[in-house]
């Protein structure tokens, strides 16, 4: 399985180099690896489905207990056999779809594949953290395929939105994971599903983990990111809506489900956001005049019934679930693949605009009648049987399951109306409209969109095969009384009749539709989640600017205060608290020691009472070469003679910034530069004092030399052929971390240069009449180039 | 702006050097110059820079290595700035500082990587000795690779601080004082 998720990702990176040749070659390549797939996972169909389970471990890092684990189950099956089977089917369509040669092509193709790859490694995952790899994996491809080139603004929108509330929910989704794995000891989900946990800390996790479902899957307050996804071309919204990203979220639920079930805190939200969803979004399509648009609430309100169904957690939803999770995945694919044939032979989906194409192209009105029928759930479709089954699973009795069944059955009522609506946007021939021009359609392009819709039917006739599946997945939920089977016929029952109400009530809501848009027109709209979402990314900008405006004054002495109160106050009080005074001190080790240390202080005092600033700079030099003479005097010379350099280096660096400065620190003697002069030596001398208090504590702290300093001296001469053991530990024993250091001096070296050169070059641009006197950027670049000389 | 010597110098430089050997283009005005340090750093400059190679080679053993020697020679062409004025691409080293700064970091990480080739570990260093006729044994340390590189790279340093703080600065004072003007 491993295998076959490398395969797809490897192709996907050698595509590119194919497709600047021929993007029809790339299409056609990358349709190769998820047909294999496909072939693979049908002739391992007979023993999954007789409960024989194939397992794939890798160690991924095995020192954190990390791995990649797979494992194919009848769900893995069923959702294998819509990612690869649909996944060919798209990518065969595209070659028809794009045109050849052109940069929407170019990216598509190993996109799609990667896409495809990602979505495989995710249905076959056993392991929490490979689930969240992969998840997150199909949120990039599917940013990159809805945002395309990115010229257009609302195509980077509409990708940063999704990116955004996916990415959101993934990570919300991790911690949930991560909650998850750690109460119940393992990561995988096979031991979860064997041996399900508790507590209130599961609880919690199930609604973590909620939340990454219902954003991937588009349910109620996140659902606005799906119908914005798409302005990306149709094949890719096919791919998208049909067997990846939004079913990721789906899947999830039914992946996690025999772990959480009949825990109130799994199947209640989805249960609620599912119904709520599948009616909002069936309510939004009855409205829309663009065909993908009216597609993309439909799949929003089928996500919802596909929520509830596998949300529930008892047997027959389990099996109506994954029935209905195959059949919409086959018809939306067919849907959409339908709509973009429209659109590009004809130029436009708007049903205002389209007319009369049902008898200019009578196979594909046949074959979008096959898939829309699936989706209104008419017999014999596969969508049939498994509405059938969703409206037997909520025949308990109980008063909520009766809600639940009554809410279905108006969710199903719009989905009749919408899939009429679609059918006659796109296909009648309406009175006012002139008929649409369109060239037919070839077979490159037909016969995609025809194999699942066919497929749809074959299934629904041939509903044993489905059975097998759906009941093979659902035995992992306690069976109930009588286990129900699937069925075209079941006899005079109450969820035929719910089928024929649900049915003959869309009929009626799809005649009555000038009024029902009028009504809506007349409702008042009080929540748009797409505006929520703007108002909420607007408010995050302004907080964003807000804190930075605070945290960012851009003076420097505020800063170095900052910063000095941080020391004083962290490793300040630790000393404070902790350390004591070191018994054996003495005042000095050497003579010579006194005077340099009466010249430092004195230098440093006199620092902070200079008034110029070349003042300042000279006296700072003096204590630095005051420190590299107690270097020597401890037989440093090499820290001695580094210090000597940089110092003078520092010094010079100094000198040349200070010809742009004003001579005084202060210009003009006002009360606040006076009153602000005693806190500023304050917070200096306390620093000061602190941190030669800790070096006497630290240094006192170390008894014996060090164990890696006597092997460094033992081990100079011989290993690394130098007598000079500072030298041979700066370029052999860490020679490592030296080219790391002269990485960071580079780099910092790099850039302090350019923002120099970048401000210089932008004033020249201006005017060279500027005063060169207020130039307040240089010295805070002078104090980091030095930072950057020391270190 | 290339050519250091005009047709007619003005009188006030017309005694400039101009040897492009150790002097830049661009010779202080009159009242900044100082004949005394003009001089006394057209001897020291090459003396400064063997010095540095100096101790580039004898910080195996003694004080020194390639840092400190860096330091060294890129001191050598502050006194070289401060006396003669600010660089320009005719300067002595015509190669620019962050090709020297990156030529630097691609020696050090290169002769990391050296040893693999040879089987040997990353980072490994290996001591060869052998003999030469009047100078006797001489020890060479492979690691002294890494060292040059950290060489180069402080003084593609050092040239970079003069380049944007010293003429940069330099420059842009005499394009607003003519711009006062």
């Amino acid at each position: 399985m491993l295998a076959f998720v490398i395969v797809h990702l490897l192709v996907a990176l050698a595509l590119p180099f194919l497709a600047r040749r021929s993007t029809r070659a790339a299409f056609l390549t990358a349709a190769v690896p998820p047909a294999a797939a496909l072939v693979w996972v049908l002739a391992q169909a007979q023993p999954v489905l007789a409960g024989q389970v194939i397992t794939e471990t890798v160690a991924w890092a095995p020192l954190i207990g990390l791995e990649f684990s797979f494992r194919l189950d009848p769900l893995a099956l069923l959702m294998t056999v819509l990612v690869a089977g649909i996944g060919a089917l798209v990518l065969i369509y595209s070659d028809a779809y794009f045109s050849r040669g052109g940069g929407a092509a170019r990216r598509s193709a190993p996109l799609l594949l990667a896409f495809a790859g990602a979505m495989l490694g995710l249905v076959f995952a056993d392991d929490l953290i490979t689930v969240y790899v992969f998840w997150e994996l199909t949120t990039i491809c599917s940013f990159l395929l809805v945002g395309q080139a990115g010229i257009s603004r609302e195509s980077r929108r509409s990708a940063l939105q999704a990116l955004m509330i996916t990415s959101l929910g993934g990570l919300v989704m991790l911690l949930g994971f991560v909650v998850l794995g750690e109460s119940a000891g393992t990561y995988r989900i096979s031991e979860l599903i064997a041996k399900p946990p508790g507590g209130t800390s599961v609880a919690v996790a199930a609604g973590l983990i909620l939340v990454g479902a219902f954003t991937k899957s588009a349910q109620l307050p996140f659902h606005n990111w799906l119908p914005a996804a798409m302005v990306a071309p149709t094949p890719i919204s096919a791919y998208l809506h049909a067997a990846s990203m939004v079913k990721a979220g789906v899947f999830l639920v039914a992946r996690l489900g025999p772990v959480f079930a009949g825990m109130p805190q799994w199947w209640l939200p989805t249960v609620v956001f599912g119904l709520a969803t599948m009616l909002l979004g069936g309510w939004r399509a009855l409205h829309e005049y663009d065909l993908k648009k009216l597609l993309a609430y439909g799949t929003v309100s089928q996500l919802g019934f596909l929520m509830v169904l596998l949300g529930t957690g008892t047997y027959t939803a389990a099996v109506a679930g994954t029935t209905m999770l195959l059949a919409h995945g086959l018809f939306k694919a067919t849907l959409f693949l339908v709509v973009g044939i429209i659109d590009h032979q004809a130029g436009t989906r708007d049903i205002r605009e389209l007319s009369g194409l049902g008898r200019r192209m009578p196979w594909l009105a046949g074959i979008a009648t096959l898939g829309a029928a699936s989706m209104a759930g008419l017999p014999p479709m596969l969508g049939f049987v498994g509405k059938e089954a969703a409206f037997s699973a909520f025949l308990g009795g109980s008063q909520p399951e009766l809600l639940v069944d009554v809410v279905l059955v108006v969710g199903s009522m719009l989905t009749v109306a919408y899939s009429l609506r679609l059918l006659w946007g796109a296909f009648a021939a309406k009175r006012d409209i002139a008929p649409t021009e369109a060239k037919p359609a070839g077979f490159e392009a037909l016969v995609p969109a025809g194999l699942p819709a066919l497929a749809g039917v074959v299934l629904g006739i041939g509903f044993p095969i489905a059975d097998r599946l759906a009941s093979a997945y659902a035995s992992a939920f306690p069976p109930g009384d009588n286990s129900y089977h699937l069925g075209l016929w079941h006899g005079l029952t109450l969820p035929l009749l719910l089928s024929a109400i649900a049915v003959t009530g869309g009929v009626v809501l799809h005649l009555g539709r000038a009024r029902l848009t009028a009504l809506r027109n007349e409702l008042p709209r009080l929540l748009d989640a797409q505006r929520g979402y703007e108002r909420i990314m607007a408010l995050l900008e302004r907080i964003a600017v807000g804190v930075t405006g605070r945290l960012q004054v851009g003076s420097l002495p505020t800063y170095l205060g900052i910063i000095l109160l941080t020391v004083l106050a962290i490793p300040g009080s630790a000393l404070l608290m902790r350390a004591s005074v070191p018994a054996d001190l003495r005042l000095y080790d050497n003579l010579l020691q006194i005077p340099l240390g009466i010249v430092v202080v004195v230098a440093a005092i006199a620092v902070l009472r200079s008034r110029r600033r070349l003042t300042g700079v000279l006296l700072v030099g003096v204590v630095g070469y005051g420190i590299g003479g107690l270097f020597i005097v401890d037989g440093g010379p090499d820290l001695a003679l580094a210090q000597f350099l940089v110092e003078t280096l520092t010094l010079v660096a100094f000198v040349f910034v200070l010809r742009r400065l004003p001579v005084r620190f202060t210009q003009t003697e006002t009360r606040t530069t006076r009153a602000l002069r005693v806190p500023k030596a304050i917070i200096a001398g306390a620093t000061g004092v602190f941190i030669s208090l800790a070096a006497v504590v630290f240094g006192a702290a170390r008894q014996a030399p060090s164990e890696a300093s006597a092997e460094f001296i033992a081990n100079a001469e011989k290993g690394a052929g130098a007598t000079n053991v500072v030298n041979a530990i700066i370029v052999d024993f860490r020679a490592f971390d030296t080219v790391g250091e002269i990485s960071v001096l580079a780099v910092a070296a790099t850039g302090v240069a350019s923002l120099i050169l970048a401000s210089r070059h932008e004033r020249r641009k201006r005017s060279t009449r500027v005063a060169p006197a207020t130039r307040v950027k240089i010295p805070a670049l002078a104090e980091q180039q030095q930072e950057e000389v020391r270190e | 702006m290339t050519s250091p010597t005009k047709p007619k110098p003005a009188w006030t430089s017309w005694d400039a050097p101009s040897e492009r050997w150790l002097l830049s283009g661009f010779p202080r005005e009159g009242t900044q110059r100082t004949v005394l340090l003009e001089l006394a750093s057209r001897i020291v400059f090459p003396t400064v820079l063997v010095l540095s190679i100096y101790l580039l080679f004898a910080g195996h053993d003694r004080a020194g290595g390639g840092f400190s020697g860096g330091l060294v020679a890129g001191q050598a062409f502050v006194l070289r700035y401060l006396a003669g004025g600010r660089m320009d691409d005719s300067a002595v080293v015509s190669m620019r500082p962050p090709v020297l700064i990156g030529l630097g970091l691609t020696i050090a990480t290169g002769s990391a990587f050296l040893p693999l080739l040879f089987g040997g570990q990353i980072l490994e260093t290996a001591i060869y000795k052998f003999t030469v006729p009047l100078l006797g044994e001489i020890k060479f340390v492979t690691s002294v690779l890494l060292d040059s590189g950290v060489y180069l790279l402080i003084v593609g340093v050092v040239l970079d601080l003069l380049r944007t703080l010293g003429s940069g600065i330099e420059a842009d004072v005499e394009a607003a004082a003519r711009g006062q003007r």
